[in-house]
């Protein structure tokens, strides 16, 4: 089982964590919004790293399935889970739509449109106040409970967060060890040289881009009723933008290091928190010192920075100076 | 209805100006070095917050005084995006490039914060707000500034372009890089200037356009945004369409809002935006490019 | 039958030509050629016989069935695989994984089997795998399998591309240009790999201008001159067409047969 250690190791690294650190606000609370961004990240890194396809609107998803919760449980009365199940189903059925013909497009263009799109749903969000409250949000959204088991507790939550993450974890990574993983890297390699090989590049950059948009969906309805109450802020372009730096800055194509990612950009505010006013000038420093100089991303750079390191060692090997730069 | 109408329509314009210079600095710099530059919307809002910074208090600066040396500020401020954000990340891929340039516009939007806070700044109107009539209709003497001030850019920029050595130069380097450095022409250079005119561009538009919209800290990302919405439907890489698409969106907005809803107003750009590259990608005055297999 | 029938092929770009009233067939289980001098419309030909251009007029058939109008990949599913003149290799990828994309046809799991990962995906993965070897040992490749795409040199490439198709183990194999850039030893071997190829039941689709290699390893060449058929026939018979040596061959040019 070689492919998942990497999962299984994670996995022990989730069940320690609130055993060493018991009652710690950095690791339930912070540590379990990380958790769900990261389920973002994994599901938005399927798109953009292995697929290659940039999507500047992701937070629309991730709003329709909370307020798909929100409204199907606090206005109708309905329970949460078929809620969580409707909003599942609907915003697969609304990328669905989407999909198609914003998919035909690339590069800056795509990127244009998924932000456009994004954007749209979210004056939506603020403009039907009958349905969502408008700008001031939807409050009193119920808790979850699992046969009994109410989530009402910090550590619960970060349990509800480590189980869901790694399921979605699991079949990612399934998904890129197969067939289909491999279609998606051939589509973002030579799309062309795809569809000569019989992938039909259209319903795969179609399937992914349903894949990401449902994870999401499924991380919205989480966050309703994590919160209890929700409002379109935190649906806007700007968490689109930092679903986005976090894909990369755990280098695409890496599943693990969009985790990284989602891990560092939850904690980096945490940190900043400290620098105050200079928070906003700090973060799109660091965004845009982190294009220019790490561009793979940050797991990936550190990963070859300390290989570097490590070949540099000073018990070097016999061949001496032969090998020049690795 | 009619007056109404025309109201709309004269709002449209002054709002579609604004777009269109905004537009105009967005196909600029695509044009000279294939970047989309996020930050645009940024450059409008430097120009506006300088010039109130500079001529505000006891120790003010005149308004023309203010308004140039804000305009200077923001000209730097476009160069040095180029030579420190843009040129050391040249050949990456498009998805780095947009990062690159929104984290600039973050980093903007930062120091604006830090500077001058959340607060909502007026600017003093260039003469007076005696309105005018036109009509039933009115118009203020800062709309005409803006639509004025905008027509003069354009044609500006327009034989800058076509009639000088360095704005073919420019384009030149656009067409060709290699070729460009062959001939001779400084390539680095050039795409400085590139981006300290579209810099240029967008601080006339916040200067302009302040006295009747304010201005604070993040009142570039929207106008950004709707500027590339703008560029896009007149053309991505056409210079003049993204003027006309400025306008064309401009007025739509204003028609809209004004007969349809007003809350949607911001969602009228996107959908347009949308409709175009579903439809017709190249926008209006765009030209089509295929891929060599 | 033969394998691939072009009837009154036309297509124009604009104002331009590029193929005209072309027709032709390629017979099953043999090495066909097409030359012409650049411009003649060769690649254009190719990307219509694939979908990834539609013909303006004419007709394409492969094995009785028409091609027109198919998207590529489904033109892949008919059993029709091909290589670039300008290699597009999946560089994101090592070189095994590259070759195993040439199997997707032949594996059906779809995206909900293999995020569950059910018993069939595995069996599906170790089978492609084995697929995947054969075509790399075909092509003499098998020692570079752990590499990325991106690290390997030229010539590799060129015939990582041919192991990537032949994973598809299509009925018909078109090569644009596969000893475009290649020096002589490396010109052998893929001759040698084209007839290998050809020998193990697959028919060769050939696009090429090393005339070399052209005479040496096809059974029928047709030349193309302005997008029109100019000759068609065997090497000896295309050699001594006056035609053919006037406009293309320029003059009186003897090659080793």
């Amino acid at each position: 089982m070689k492919r998942l250690t990497g999962f299984w190791a994670f996995t022990v690294f989730l069940v320690l964590l609130p055993i060493a650190f018991p009652d710690n606000y950095y690791v339930t609370v912070v540590g379990g919004t990380a958790l769900l961004n990261a389920i973002l990240a994994v599901g938005l890194n399927l798109l953009m790293g292995y697929a290659g396809q940039i999507s500047l609107g992701h937070a629309a998803f991730f709003g329709i399935g909370a307020y798909s919760s929100a409204i199907l449980t606090t206005r109708y009365g309905w329970n949460a889970w078929p809620a969580m199940a409707a909003g599942f189903a609907f915003t697969g059925l609304l990328a669905f739509l989407v999909a198609r013909p914003i998919l035909r497009l690339k590069g800056h263009y795509l990127a244009m449109a998924t932000l456009g799109l994004g954007i749209i749903v979210h004056i939506t969000l603020v403009q039907t106040e009958g349905l969502t409250g408008g700008p001031d949000g939807l409050s009193g959204i119920p808790g979850l409970s699992l046969f009994g088991w109410a989530v009402d507790s910090d550590l619960r939550w970060y349990m509800v967060m480590s189980a869901t993450l790694l399921l979605v974890l699991w079949l990612a990574l399934n998904i890129i060890a197969s067939r289909s993983g491999r279609a998606l890297r051939a589509l973002h390699g030579s799309e062309v040289a795809a569809e000569m090989m019989g992938i039909d590049t259209t319903a795969t950059k179609t399937g992914v881009f349903v894949v990401a948009a449902l994870t999401a969906s499924l991380a919205g309805s989480l966050f309703a009723h994590q919160q209890a109450f929700i409002s379109p802020d935190s649906f806007s372009f700007f968490f689109s933008i930092e679903l986005v730096t976090m894909v990369v800055l755990g280098g695409m194509a890496s599943t693990y290091g969009a985790i990284f990612g989602a891990l560092v950009l939850t904690f980096l505010p945490e940190l900043l928190v400290v620098f105050e006013d200079y928070e906003v000038m700090i973060f799109g420093a660091i965004l845009m010192l982190m294009m220019i100089f790490l561009p793979q991303g940050l797991f990936v750079g550190l990963q070859n920075l300390l290989r570097r390191l490590w070949a540099r060692r000073p018990a070097a090997a016999p061949e001496g100076d032969s090998h020049g730069a690795a | 209805m009619f007056d109404q109408i025309l109201q709309f329509l004269l709002t449209g314009v002054t709002v579609g100006a604004t777009y269109a210079l905004v537009a105009l600095g967005f196909a600029i710099i695509y044009n000279a070095s294939d970047v989309v530059n996020f930050a645009q919307g940024e450059f409008v809002m430097i120009g506006a917050m300088s010039a109130v910074a500079l001529s505000a208090g006891e120790n003010g600066l005149p308004m023309l005084p203010a308004m140039i040396l804000a305009v200077l500020i923001t000209i730097g401020v476009g160069i040095l995006l180029q030579r420190f954000a843009i040129a050391p990340a040249r050949g990456a891929s498009v998805v780095t490039t947009i990062i690159i340039t929104i984290g600039a516009s973050i980093f903007l939007r930062g120091v604006a914060l830090l500077l001058w806070g959340k607060d909502i700044f007026a600017m003093a109107h260039f003469s007076g707000e005696t309105p005018l009539h036109i009509g039933n209709a009115t118009l203020l003497p800062q709309n005409l500034w803006v639509m004025g001030g905008a027509a003069l850019m354009v044609i500006g920029v327009h034989l800058f372009f076509n009639y000088t050595l360095h704005g073919k130069a420019i384009l030149a380097c656009a067409c060709n890089r290699t070729a460009a450095n062959l001939v001779g022409i400084n390539v680095g250079m050039m795409m400085l200037v590139a981006y300290g005119l579209s810099a240029l561009l967008g601080a006339t538009a916040g200067i302009l356009v302040a006295p009747i919209t304010f201005t604070s800290y993040d009142a570039g990302v929207m106008l950004g945004l709707k500027g590339f919405s703008a560029a896009i439907l007149g053309g991505f890489g056409n210079p003049m369409g993204a003027v006309a698409g400025g306008l064309l969106l401009g007025l739509i907005e204003s028609l809209s809002a004004g007969l349809i809803s007003s809350g949607y107003k911001d969602a009228i750009g996107f959908i347009i935006l949308l409709l175009v590259l579903f439809f017709r990608p190249s926008g209006l005055f765009g030209k089509a490019s295929a891929e060599r297999v | 039958m033969a394998l691939l029938e072009v009837e009154d092929l036309t297509k124009s770009f604009g104002g331009v030509t590029a193929i005209a009233d072309l027709s032709f067939q390629v017979p099953e289980d043999r090495v066909y050629s097409v030359i012409g001098p650049n411009g003649a419309g060769k690649t254009t030909l190719f990307n219509m016989l694939c979908g990834i251009y539609v013909p303006d007029e004419g007709c394409i058939r492969f094995k009785g069935e028409e091609i027109i109008g198919r998207q590529p990949h489904r033109v892949a599913m008919l059993g029709v695989s091909r290589t670039f003149q300008n290699l597009q290799m999946f560089f994101n990828m090592s070189v095994l994984d590259n070759v195993m994309v040439g199997c997707h046809l032949r594996t059906r799991s779809g995206l909900i089997s293999a995020a569950l990962r059910l018993p069939r995906v595995i069996h599906e993965e170790k089978q492609a795998r084995q697929w995947a070897r054969a075509a790399l040992e075909v092509c003499n490749l098998d020692h570079f399998i752990d590499q990325r795409a991106d690290a390997l040199p030229y010539g590799v490439l060129k015939r990582l591309e041919i192991a990537r198709a032949l994973a598809a183990n299509p009925s018909l194999l078109m090569m644009d240009e596969p000893a475009a850039g290649l020096n002589e030893t490396e010109t052998l071997e893929m001759r040698n790999l084209i007839r290998r190829i050809c020998d193990a039941g697959v028919t060769v689709l050939l696009v090429e201008h090393n005339m070399g290699l052209v005479m040496q390893v096809s059974d029928r060449i047709l030349v193309l001159d302005y997008g029109s058929r100019l000759a068609e026939g065997t090497p000896a018979e295309i050699q001594n067409d006056p035609n053919v040596i006037q406009a293309y061959l320029g003059g009186e040019v003897q090659y080793a047969v």
